[in-house]
């Protein structure tokens, strides 16, 4: 069947029953693409198993971030409804002067996290507060009506579920018929919290124990900034004449600030809310949280490379500000990193890498033998050992299990050592390694970072460092050892121990210098004669600069050269190690295509510079002169370039033959007498509107036969 | 400045002028007249006051010259200063070409030309800067025009006058000047500085406010009606192109190919939640049928082409209910019917659905609202999306919170294939194609009619036809028309006339329009071209 009609613009092709497929074909798909189909199925499982566990450790993430902020939530929830359980007669004078309690929740510009927020907080809400959680996005309520219905449509699905299913037929008749309004909602309520009441006592207790007994409306606006002002004020002032009745809470999500709520609501409308303001995490925290949590750890055996990391920050900080934009490239990169490396079957566990191993076939040992990494390692090793490993299969998998095993442990001694680097450069001024540990981290990915100027600066700076600070600092060094799995820093934490034991003996040390200072300064004030007192002065200058490094100098270079140590042995770049190939995803290129293209510069090049994607040399050109071989819409495209904001369509037309016509070579004066050749003519017709559907012009009516133009500049 | 001090120096070579002056007239008379330059020479080089005479008479013959010889000059000029841009070039003009031009002027207008150049120059730069191709066409084809109007006219008329008196005697001149002077700086008309910045930035977006700086915009008057084959339609045009050798077939199959081999990949991302787009130059609709044809034969796949002219949102929900889910009934709004879906896709895991969308970002479907349902349904994790776009602004459509919805995985697939199926409806092509459809309307309004209401409608074609060169035709006045009609025994009465001129107008055959002098004028919107094509049309029928 074929879909082109002039009839009808939608096409729906159904198979017969009998070819339709049941199972999942993902997996298939996965091994398609790729000739080079290694272990695909387990590359598959692999993945899928990877990605499951990352979502749930984000999703925990994310949970136990909002937690504070539900906690408050539920917090003012819950005095607005005890306000009304306790002191009755002052929830009635409030009500009197019918203001609705109110959340307004700051969630900050990425919109798109908010979905995630709202989502786990009327499941927080529904299990805790109360059955009747609605959200209202603007885009579904473009009038009151509408606001209203879906209000009482989704009300009505709570109570579905909490009521017995023979009540559930009738619900949904009147859902169908029923006139939203108020009055009717009010009455619902009503009838709603009477049957809860006379309900069997049993049954009263259970739902109590996670409801209150008249359980709170809570409406939620997920974006408020969208809805339309005359939407908002109509919903207010009309719920706030039936606040009496029910008791309704409402919760705004807002993106920008506080201050929109008044320049949405004129004061009429505003001074019927009780507003009370709730601020949620940052963004950045977020990240920064879901880095630690996710590439900081040696509990997921997938990594990414400098030059990925650097491209979804980059998305991160200069595009969206969103988290979950940031999860998606990470989803990718694991889908990109399992289907392109045939090797990433071993990008698992320890143990169960180790197990791989030894399955492996033998295309995938010529695999590993052809990573540059391990061909580095090959070299680097006595020529018998080299002969081994290059024939020998078996060998070779014993070899990888000690170099995956190596792995394991540089990247468990990587992350304790930077923690530690980052907890002394973020105490030095300006930051010179960057004041979060993603910066660092990607600095340490990407090359060796001891030989890069700001490492050089950051232990200038370190080296004076105060004597309160270092120690501080030491401590919480000691902590992050400790608290590693790694057994090889036992040395190191004892050293940071020593070195802090000696912080404290200095003290002792160091009052006792002071006692001479301050002798001295003794000296100085006895002194009246103008002569001494120059001479003791300078004295004292002499001895000050003569003086050498104190104890305290000392040992605080020592701490500086220990640290340096530290970073040289352990912080070496990820490129350096062998088989990083197999948990490192590199192609950053691919991603950043993907994720963040430039549509506008594909199609710009391949106007201006069709040799780009067709490699015909005919079509090699210089800048700025229009080929002639080029395809048709190149030649229209560049002729329209130098017209103004008004194209003549018939000068186009001339100027476009000329230059089609050159090309074939005829004589200019033959064909110039006649009119335009007709084939001429239609390729500029196709061509010109194809530029049309392209947006770079459209018809004008300003003169007769003209188009105008609508871009300006490239890209 | 320096520039205009080296072009003054190499002037200074030929011609016998003061510095001064020739720095006087360019500083002062950037914008001022030829004739008041002329003027002003005349005082200040008393040698040359015999042959500047001879300029005037010159400057007279142009005026009346013939057009061709009018645009082979002004072809000329472009062409050397395009010569000139690139150096080492030199082009000579053979004087016999401009015959008319006496001997002994060179010298003098060569002198004059130097002393107008600020002028010339601003001119020069505009033609040579928008059109040169447009030229270099005319300098081949100087015979192909022969009408004797003015070529150039400025859309503000008022100012097309003078233009046109100015071109012709500076283009004159600056032939005779040697093109390496021409074309030292192309330059604008104000003061130095500016033309020294306006050279140095080759900054586009400058380029933008400098086109839209006034209102005037200068293009030629020539129509596509002059010429003859003006007009094809959708499958003359088909065939004319089938006839055209394709190019680049191997390096277009590679393209293909490399797009191909992503098939299996997109399919693999499609089923882990993303949605994709292709972008890129060419038409990506073979592309995404070969995707359908070999990789979703076994699946239940919508395909919709949104450059078909008259798809809306509606329509892909309606087949999604109808036909995918097998719903009967009707839906208040589109937002009930995408409720509708949503919860069976969410109820059912088993139902999978693939959806194509030719052209996402066509007019049709670009709309907010449009987008906003589209988006939605490509959330459903058992709806995949893959769609298309072509229009250089389409990612404008989609804030933050679509974008994350969609989910969009970007590819680049640029094909280089036409767009023939995207461009084929009528609509969305350009006037030339337009006419067609007109008549085809005309002819069958007016068959449907009785025939007096065709003799309504002829009189008044004839009376549009007749006033077609008429510029400040206001159109046919009704009482005038109501007289004509009378006579011609069409109508009795005021009251027949008005229910007829009700039923063109419905059909938008007619437009009225009231005039200054409050009297209803008739005009009718369509083409000539087309409405002569009609009368004869109708002609041939009777």
């Amino acid at each position: 069947m074929s879909t082109s009609s002039v009839s009808k613009g939608c096409f729906v092709f159904k198979p017969g029953s009998k070819k339709r497929r049941i199972s999942s074909p993902t997996a298939d798909y996965f091994s398609q693409g790729k000739n080079d189909s290694e272990d695909s199925g387990l590359r598959f499982a692999t993945c899928q198993l990877l990605w499951k566990q990352i979502n749930s450790e984000t999703e925990k993430i994310q949970e136990e971030l909002n937690k504070q902020l539900f906690d408050n939530l539920i917090h003012f929830l819950r005095q607005s409804h005890s306000e009304l359980q306790t002191k009755k007669t002052e929830w009635m004078c409030r009500m009197k002067s019918s203001e609705i309690p109110t959340a307004a929740l700051v969630l900050g510009v990425n919109v798109t996290d908010h979905d995630m927020t709202f989502k786990s907080l009327s499941e927080v809400l529904q299990d805790n507060v109360t059955p009747y959680v609605v959200s209202l996005q603007a885009k579904e309520c473009p009038g009151i009506k509408h606001l209203l219905q879906k209000l009482m449509g989704q009300l009505m699905d709570c109570n579905v579920d909490v009521d017995s299913s023979e009540e559930e037929e009738c619900v949904n008749i009147s859902q169908k018929k029923i006139r939203c309004s108020m009055a009717s909602l009010s009455k619902w309520y009503e009838s709603v919290t009477k049957k809860t009441d006379s309900e069997t006592p049993s049954k009263k207790r259970t739902s109590s124990s996670r409801h209150w007994q008249s359980p709170p409306i809570v409406v939620i606006f997920k974006d408020m900034e969208s809805f339309t002002t005359k939407v908002l004020q109509d919903f207010i002032v009309i719920s706030s004449q039936h606040i009496r009745e029910f008791p309704l809470v409402l919760i705004f999500g807002i993106a920008t600030s506080p201050m929109i709520i008044h320049r949405l609501l004129p004061h009429s409308v505003s001074s019927l809310l009780c507003i009370e303001l709730f601020q949620s995490l940052s963004c950045k925290e977020h990240l920064a949280t879901v880095i630690d949590k996710l590439l900081l750890t040696t509990q997921f055996p997938f990594k990414l490379s400098e030059k990925v990391l650097q491209v979804l920050i980059n998305i991160f900080l200069y595009h969206d500000f969103s988290v979950q934009n940031f999860i998606k490239g990470f989803q990718l990169s694991i889908v990109e990193h399992f289907y392109s490396q045939p090797l990433s079957v071993l990008c698992c566990q320890l143990l169960e890498a180790k197990k791989r191993v030894n399955s492996l076939s033998h295309n995938q040992c010529e695999n590993i033998r052809s990573l540059p990494s391990f061909r580095r390692y090959v070299e680097s090793q006595v020529s018998e050992k080299q002969i081994a490993l290059l024939t020998e299969d078996s060998f070779l998998k014993e070899v990888t299990q000690t170099l995956l095993e190596d792995l394991h442990i540089y990247h468990e001694n990587y992350f304790t050592v930077l923690r530690c680097l980052h907890v002394f450069t973020t105490s030095l001024p300006k930051y010179p390694l960057g004041k979060q540990i993603r910066e660092l981290h990607c600095a340490c990915l990407g090359k060796s970072v001891w030989e890069t100027e700001e490492y050089e600066s950051a232990i200038q700076l370190l080296r004076m460092l105060a004597k309160d600070e270092l120690v501080a600092i030491l401590q919480k060094c000691a902590e992050i050892f400790i608290s590693s799995s790694g057994k090889q820093f036992s040395n190191t934490v004892e050293k940071l121990e020593e070195f802090l034991a000696r912080f404290q003996n200095l003290e002792a040390e160091t009052s006792e210098v002071q006692d001479v200072s301050v002798s001295s300064q003794k000296e100085l004030q006895k002194t009246t004669d103008l002569y001494h007192l120059q001479k003791t002065l300078l004295a004292l200058k002499e001895s000050k600069r003569s003086k050498k490094l104190t104890k305290f100098e000392m040992l605080r270079f020592e701490v500086v050269d220990f640290i340096d140590s530290l970073v040289r042995s352990y912080l070496a770049p990820a490129e350096m190690q062998t088989l990083n190939e197999v948990v490192y995803f590199n192609t950053a290129n691919t991603l950043r295509e993907h994720l963040n293209a430039a549509p506008r510069i594909a199609l710009h090049t391949a106007l201006n510079n069709p040799y780009c994607y067709l490699k015909n040399q005919t079509l090699k050109s210089d800048v700025g002169c229009i080929s002639n071989t080029a395809p048709d819409i190149c030649i229209v495209y560049k002729l329209h370039l130098e017209c103004g904001r008004l194209i003549n369509l018939v000068d186009w037309l001339e100027a476009f033959s000329t230059v089609v016509t050159a090309v074939e070579g005829t004589d200019p004066d033959a064909v110039a007498t006649d009119q335009v050749d007709e084939i001429i003519h239609a390729r500029f017709i196709r061509a010109v509107s194809e530029l049309e559907l392209l947006g770079f012009i459209k018809p004008s009516k300003q003169k007769t036969d003209h188009v105008a133009r609508l871009t300006w500049g490239g890209c | 400045m320096s520039q205009l001090e080296l072009k003054r120096n190499k002037a200074l070579e030929a011609r016998f002028v003061a510095d001064e002056d020739v720095l006087k007239h360019i500083s002062d008379n950037g914008g001022v007249k030829v004739r008041k330059d002329r003027a002003q020479l005349e005082l200040n080089i008393k040698r040359f006051v015999k042959k500047l005479e001879n300029i005037s008479d010159d400057d007279e013959a142009q005026e009346i010259l013939e057009e061709q010889n009018y645009v082979a000059v002004l072809g000329a000029c472009a062409e050397a200063s395009e010569l000139a841009q690139t150096p080492g070039k030199n082009v000579t003009f053979e004087s016999s070409q401009y015959p008319e031009k006496p001997a002994s002027t060179p010298k003098s207008s060569k002198k004059y030309s130097a002393s107008n150049k600020a002028e010339l120059k601003s001119k020069k730069n505009e033609f040579v800067s928008t059109t040169p191709y447009r030229l270099r066409k005319r300098l081949t084809a100087p015979s192909l025009r022969s009408d004797s109007e003015s070529d150039y006219s400025a859309s503000c008329s008022e100012e097309e006058e003078e233009d046109k008196d100015h071109k012709e005697t500076s283009d004159v001149i600056l032939d005779q000047k040697t093109p390496s002077k021409t074309r030292a700086a192309p330059a604008s008309k104000k003061t130095p500085a500016k033309k020294l910045k306006e050279e140095m930035t080759s900054n586009l977006v400058e380029e933008y406010f400098e086109a839209h700086s006034s209102s005037k915009v200068r293009t030629s008057d020539r129509t596509l009606q002059k010429l003859q084959k003006r007009k094809l339609d959708q499958q003359t045009l088909l065939v004319l192109l089938n006839k055209a050798p394709p190019a680049f077939t191997a390096e277009l199959k590679e393209l293909n190919q490399q797009h191909e081999s992503l098939f299996s990949k997109w399919m693999l991302q499609l089923h882990l939640g993303f949605s994709i787009v292709l972008y890129g130059l060419g038409s990506k609709r073979d592309l995404l049928e070969k995707f359908r044809t070999s990789l979703l034969q076994d699946s239940v796949h919508l395909v919709v082409n949104g450059f078909f002219p008259s798809i809306t949102v509606r329509s892909i929900l309606n087949s999604i209910t109808e036909e995918v889910l097998d719903h009967m009934g009707t839906f208040r709004s589109p937002l009930d019917q995408l409720d509708l879906i949503m919860k069976r896709f969410k109820e059912d895991s088993s139902l999978e659905l693939y959806l194509l969308i030719h052209n996402l970002d066509s007019k049709m479907l670009r709309g907010d609202k449009s987008q906003q349902i589209l988006a939605q349904l490509a959330s459903l994790p058992n709806i995949h999306l893959i769609a298309s776009i072509d229009h250089i602004n389409a990612p404008l459509m989609w804030d933050q919170a679509k974008q994350s919805l969609y989910n969009w995985l970007w590819y680049e697939t640029t094909t280089f294939s036409p767009y023939l199926e995207e461009t084929s409806y009528e609509n969305s092509l350009l006037v030339q194609q337009s006419g067609s459809l007109a008549l085809s309307s005309l002819t069958h309004v007016l068959h449907s009619l009785t025939p007096n209401a065709r003799g309504i409608f002829r009189l008044l074609a004839r009376y549009h036809l007749e006033n077609k060169d008429n510029p400040s035709y206001p159109g046919l006045s009704f009482q005038d028309f109501y007289q004509r009609c009378r006579e011609a025994f069409l109508v009795n009465s005021e009251l027949t006339l008005r229910a007829q001129l009700t039923e063109f107008r419905d059909h938008k055959l007619i437009r009225t329009k009231r005039g200054t002098d409050g009297v209803e004028y008739l005009l009718i919107p369509v083409d000539n071209g087309t409405l002569t094509d009609f009368l004869e049309k109708e002609d041939e029928d009777i």
